[in-house]
């Protein structure tokens, strides 16, 4: 049988080896936890504690700031000791509450709205909204934006993107061994909204356990099946994962419901299940932190709010001095310059490298091998956008179908002339897309 | 400030793959052919190569001092030296040879802006420059390992040539073109790293056998499309010429047009110009047409149709 996949990709070294045997780990938070307001896609969430409040795990902080929006839950027990702005991630400062752990861990109580089979579509979709949840593969999408497209009859297929194919990333690997049966229950929970769709657990097939696993899970449930996909980055992504799937593309301007698919990632849709079959907001997620700078990788059940520096301490400090650290995998993620930054709901991992092999290059001229272009998921030919950035060609960078550059990497992955071609196509698309929004 | 981490745009990996290393690799596929060169040519071939070699070299060194850039460690310039010595006769003047490696990298390449602006093969153009230059010295094959006209030359007046001497490159002509075998273990090993793919060299062979079986008045004969095919430059070209990243287009269709272009031009040259061969003109010919193939033949992004809308809004 032909493989499952796309064309283009790469095969990077996938580090996976240093934290795929390791056991999800809770690890405590620190004294203090920063909520950014904008941790998703769309508009801020807005405050509704002040200074001063005491706050319980699950209480409600921050609440949506739209339709497009999600609100922010407390994920320790505290005080608030601000609402001001904090660096983040990308090194942006966000408008942040700030609360002071008391070590107490009182939470407000945990209790689903109603048994699942009495719920409505609307109901669940409402709990889901309640609850905070977005895209926790890196995107920060709303779901509950995501599960509402026009028509609901039309979706064919919900795939829960199990692809996990960034390099060093195992959390998501982790989550499949451990809590199958949550992902299979929240699947089954998002299955409910689309009468007419089948759920399909799309696993690279370097997990052949998960996909073992998975497949005996769902022996019983006519509208599940697990499709083992080839291993390839960025299989993960969620044109080239609709794609490999079912054959269907989509470009950038369309919607994954365009083509009767919706996607979304394990942790969100474990996430699910528990905000309707347990009542819990998002308050933690699972992060791995590995590199070869790291004392001891693993994989942690993080508090949402938790400083990475408090993370990297559980999981044991650096092993020698890294040179880079990433918030996320080594192809997407964003270099720190600093680990004082609160986790989110978008974080996945925390990775040290001893070596930055990236800083220190010195880019060549394009000889023009192509090698971009043939690794290219989205079919563009990268150097030529790099071409069209450099010099500010907005009309030709349009033209080569600037815009349908996902991100991935590829290109300056491959480069033998380590030009930073994604970066390149990455400030001009931002250039653009600001422009557009006015 | 010293405790913070360095930043970069991500990806934060990179493949090992080099321009170097690619040049390397290169250089490495064209030993067998230059190899081949001095054991069947003598020494002089070897002293040819090193020539070119030192010239070509030692042009981009000076512009990289007077440019303050330098740039001869990527290989290019190797690539570039081996490529013209192999495309010379034995019996070139070694002054011509040199001159021929100074204009590759000096004219066609510095000037334009260096590795990866030159819109010609340098070391073609160089080739053409010569023959032109000094059209006696740059065709006159006699030398001690072969006397008399070239497999092409005698072709093209009708006379019977032995294709398994041409083959082995047991023949007169350029050092570095007369071994079929030589230059095909060459382009296997490119192949084999993923350096080339057959898409330029397939169609380029393809449509010249086609084109020459047409039209060069001896039908689909096997010993004479082979005898074409072993003859001249044509493998050289199409493994090692034509394939040049620089100068060919970087669309997979453009590199299918850009083959069977050139298949077609090194056919009407061979058969109706007033030389035997024609390979050389061809390739240039076709860098020439790149930009307009590439146009072309820039592929549609995922997700669209061809002719469709190209973006929102």
């Amino acid at each position: 049988m032909a493989k499952l996949t796309f064309t283009g990709g790469i095969h990077p070294y996938d580090g996976k080896a240093m934290s795929k045997d390791k056991p999800i780990q809770d690890i405590p938070p620190g004294a203090e936890l920063v909520y950014p307001l904008s941790q998703h896609i769309g508009a801020p969430a807005k405050a509704v504690c002040a200074k001063g409040d005491r706050v319980l795990a699950g209480q409600k902080i921050a609440e949506a700031g739209g339709f497009v929006s999600a609100p922010v839950y407390a994920s320790v027990s505290g005080t608030v000791k601000a609402v001001e702005p904090r660096r983040v991630v990308t090194g942006d400062m966000v408008m942040s509450i700030v609360v002071e752990n008391d070590g107490l861990y009182e939470d407000t109580g945990f209790y689903p709205v109603a048994p699942l089979e009495k719920l409505s579509r609307e109901e669940i979709l409402d709990i889901i909204r309640e609850a905070g949840i977005v895209g926790m593969g890196g995107a920060g999408f709303p779901t509950h934006v995501k599960l509402s497209p026009k028509e609901p009859k039309k979706i064919e297929y919900v795939i829960a993107n199990c692809a996990e194919c960034e390099p060093y990333l195992t959390s998501d690997y982790r989550r499949m061994l451990e809590e199958p049966e949550k992902l299979i229950q929240g699947l089954k929970i998002i299955l409910r909204l689309f009468e007419n769709a089948n759920g399909i657990l799309a696993v690279e097939d370097n997990k052949p356990d998960c996909v073992r696993l998975l497949r005996q899970l769902t022996r019983d449930e006519p509208r599940i099946s697990v499709k083992a996909l080839k291993t390839k980055y960025p299989q993960g992504g969620e044109r080239t994962l609709i794609y490999a799937v079912t054959g269907r593309k989509i470009n950038s301007t369309m919607l994954p419901a365009d083509v009767g698919c919706v996607v979304n990632n394990v942790d969100t849709i474990v996430a699910v299940y528990r905000a309707v079959m347990e009542g819990r907001p998002l308050m933690e997620r699972i992060i791995t932190v590995t590199g070869d700078a790291v004392a001891a990788p693993g994989n942690f059940r993080v508090k949402i709010g938790t400083s990475y520096q408090d993370i990297l301490e559980a999981a044991g400090g650096f092993r020698t001095k890294p040179e880079k650290i990433v918030c996320g995998g080594p192809m997407m993620g964003f270099a720190m310059f600093d680990l004082n930054v609160p986790s989110t709901k978008t974080s996945t991992a925390l990775l040290g490298l001893t070596k930055d092999e990236v800083s220190a290059m010195e880019p060549g001229p394009c000889i023009n091998c192509g090698r971009c272009a043939e690794v290219c998921p989205g079919r563009v030919v990268p150097s030529r956008l790099a071409d069209d950035a450099e010099r500010f060609e907005e009309q030709a960078f349009l033209d080569h179908y600037g815009m349908e550059c996902c991100e991935c990497g590829c290109c300056s992955f491959i480069c033998p002339a380590r030009r930073p071609l994604t970066q390149e196509i990455k400030s001009m698309r931002k250039i653009l897309l600001a422009k557009r929004k006015k | 400030m010293s405790g913070l981490f360095q930043v970069s745009s991500n990806p934060h990996i990179r493949s090992k793959a080099t321009t170097a290393g690619i040049m390397l690799a290169v250089i490495v596929a064209l030993m067998p052919a230059a190899g081949y060169g001095i054991y069947h040519f003598g020494p002089r071939a070897l002293a040819v190569i090193l020539v070119t070699i030192a010239s070509t070299v030692l042009t981009e060194f000076l512009f990289g001092l007077y440019r303050k850039k330098m740039t001869i460690t990527d290989l290019s310039a190797v690539v570039t030296g081996l490529l013209l010595a192999l495309n010379l006769p034995v019996t070139i003047p070694l002054w011509m040879a040199a001159l021929g490696g100074v204009f590759a990298i000096l004219v066609v390449k510095m000037l334009f802006g260096g590795l990866g602006q030159n819109f010609m093969n340098p070391a073609l153009a160089a080739r053409c420059f010569l023959l032109i230059s000094f059209p006696t010295q740059m065709t006159a094959f006699d030398c001690d390992a072969w006397t008399g006209a070239t497999p092409l030359a005698l072709l093209k007046a009708g006379e019977q040539v032995n294709v398994l001497d041409m083959v082995w490159g047991r023949t007169g002509g350029t050092i570095g073109e007369t071994s079929v075998v030589a230059l095909v273990v060459g382009a296997c090993f490119l192949i084999l790293l993923g350096v080339i793919d057959l898409r330029i060299p397939g169609s380029y062979l393809v449509s010249f056998v086609l084109f020459v079986g047409l039209f060069g008045g001896r039908g689909f004969d096997p010993a004479y499309l082979s005898a074409q095919l072993a003859g001249g430059g044509l493998m050289l070209g199409a493994f090692f010429m034509a394939t040049d990243y620089v100068t060919r287009p970087i669309t997979v269709k453009g590199q299918y047009i850009f083959g069977v272009f050139l298949g077609i031009m090194t056919g009407i040259f061979r058969i109706f110009g007033p030389g035997a061969e024609g390979v050389s003109y061809a390739i240039i010919l076709g860098n020439l047409l790149v930009p307009l193939i590439e146009k072309f033949t820039m592929p549609v992004a995922f997700g669209y149709r061809r002719g469709g809308a190209r973006h929102a809004k």
